[in-house]
Parts: structure tokens; sequence; C-alpha cells
């Protein structure tokens, strides 16, 4: 039987997936937000696995907080992209050191 | 048993797409592969009986933020062999960093299992209601126990939605803008005027 054991280890390794993403994808930052996604995916599979099997809907309710973060850090990381490749004319976040205003 | 064989065939969907997501070498790719991972989260949340998160993740991840990623990675002109110099040198390094952590992780689930933790009781408030459904349950709670909540993440996604248009709207030269005060200013007296042409002689325009 699937217990919520199953459920943490998923959700684990795909945390773990998405650190390593960060980590391998170190020059492309739109590697490193979908990497990002990954591992607010994963923070979701935990809320939600947690409140089924503690038959609590608030795990529920906070997932669909963190969607509601994640959209919105979509959003603004991928504006941020956009504007930055604008002046730039590449996306490597080597020199973001080097962004002001 | 038809659940069990589902469980893991949706783990090891979203593992295996998670992992080429961070893998592969074009980022299209690595979008498509990372909407394949949501649907098959989805599909696990779908197991549990949280029907209305798995579609919510189905339409807002799969539906809006996948398909922006999709879009901005095609808009953009970007040499990504380039980008890829350094992945073999980030990777020993990476690996040892993932390995410490999942086997921490690990560690804490196995000391769960072991009885040593025990797991809070929840106190009921947040119970679904006998014979109510998932999205029933969750739509009460959600707008009275976290309505609050629920109002500050609709600010939140207001606030993400101006500051992208902020971000990326630009003034352009070339492009000709309504000026409303001028089309307010303008009265009929001096936009058009009468002329009585004499026949044959034309008009002075």
């Amino acid at each position: 039987m699937i217990g919520v054991e199953h459920y943490v280890v998923v959700s684990s390794i795909l945390f773990v997936l998405g650190v390593l993403g960060i980590f391998l994808n170190r020059k492309n930052v739109i590697v490193i937000l979908m990497a990002i996604e990954l591992i607010l995916l994963a923070v979701n599979i935990n809320l939600v696995a947690f409140s089924a099997f503690l038959h609590d809907l608030t795990g529920q309710i906070f997932a669909m907080f963190v969607l509601t973060v994640a959209a919105g850090e979509a959003a603004v990381g991928l504006a941020i992209l956009v504007i930055y490749f604008r002046g730039r004319g590449t996306i490597a976040v080597d020199d973001v050191n080097r962004m002001k205003g | 048993m038809i659940h069990v064989i589902a469980f893991y065939l949706f783990a090891v969907m979203t593992i295996a797409s998670g992992a080429i997501t961070i893998l592969s070498r074009n980022p299209v790719h690595s979008v498509l592969w990372l909407i394949l991972a949501f649907f098959n989260a989805a599909g696990l949340m779908v197991l549990v009986g949280a029907e209305f998160i798995a579609m919510l993740l189905v339409i807002v991840y799969v539906g809006a933020v996948a398909v922006l990623f999709l879009f901005v990675v095609m808009m953009l002109d970007i040499d990504f062999a380039e980008l890829r110099a350094g992945f073999v040198r980030y990777f020993p390094f990476g690996a040892l960093v993932a390995i410490v952590l999942l086997a921490e992780i690990v560690l804490g689930i196995g000391a769960y299992r072991a009885g040593a933790l025990k797991l809070g009781t929840p106190d009921g408030a947040a119970m679904t209601p006998a014979g109510a459904s998932n999205i029933e349950a969750i739509g009460g709670l959600l707008y009275s126990r976290y309505l609050f909540l629920f109002e500050a993440a609709g600010i939140i996604l207001l606030v993400a939605m101006i500051g992208a248009i902020v971000l990326t709207h630009r003034q352009r030269g070339d492009t000709r803008g309504q000026k409303i005060s001028k089309q307010n200013a303008r009265r009929p007296d001096e936009a058009t005027f009468n002329v009585k042409p004499e026949v044959g002689q034309g008009v002075q325009l």
C-alpha cells in the first residue's frame, strides 16, 4: 500500500533534482528558473501528500498559495530576463553584478 | 493494485522528466519535459484525492507558466551552446551537494518510519465535511478561514502583473501613440470649413 513515505521520497528526489539543476546550469538563467519551479513542485507534492494522509485540508490551501507565488515569481523573473537580454544580448549570469538601475 | 501501479508510473515519470529537464541541451526541450513533469505530478495528486490542486497545477503551470517559459525561450535569440560551458566543471560539486541533501532527507524519512518522530494530529478545523467533495471543502475553507490570505494572494498576483508590464514596457521612438489632450482640444470650427467653388476652378485644400 502506498503511504505518505512514498510521496515524501518522490518529492525529496524532485527537490534534489531542482537543486542539482541550479548547480549544473549556472550560466543559463532560464534553466535555473525551471529548476526553481521543480523545487516548488516538490514542495507542493509534499504539502498535498501530508494534507491528504492527515485528512486536513490546510496543506492543500497552502499548496495553492505556493502556486500563486510561483506564478508571480516566474512572471517577474522572465520580465527581468527579457530586459536583461535586451540590454546585453546574452543571458549569461556571470556578469549580472553589472546590472544597475 | 491499480493504485500502486499508477503511483509508481506517475512517480517514475515525474522524476525522469525532472531529470531530463535539468540535463537537456536545448531549453525548449527542457520546457516540454517540465510540462510532462507537471502533468505527472498532477496525476500523483489525483491519486490521493486532491483533485482541485491537481487541476490547478495543470491549468496554472502548464497553461500559463510553462507557456510563458516557452514564449521567452523562443523569443530570445540565445546561443545556448556557449551557456553550456562549465557543465562538466560544476558537475562533481553539484552532484556532491545533491547526494548529501538526498541522504539527509532520506535519513529524516527513515527516522520517521522507525517511529522516533510523531506527526502532530490535526485539530479537525480543516477537515473535509462528510459528503463534501474536495473542491467544495477547499472553497468553503478558502472563503472563510483563509479569506485574508486569499486576498493577499490576489494582491501578489496583481503586483507581479504590474511589475512585469512596467519592467518590459518601453517607449519606442518610431511609433505614433494617441495624444488624447490634442484630440479633446480639437473643435469643429477649426477642423472643417465651407467653400463655394466655381465650376471648373477646382478647390483649394
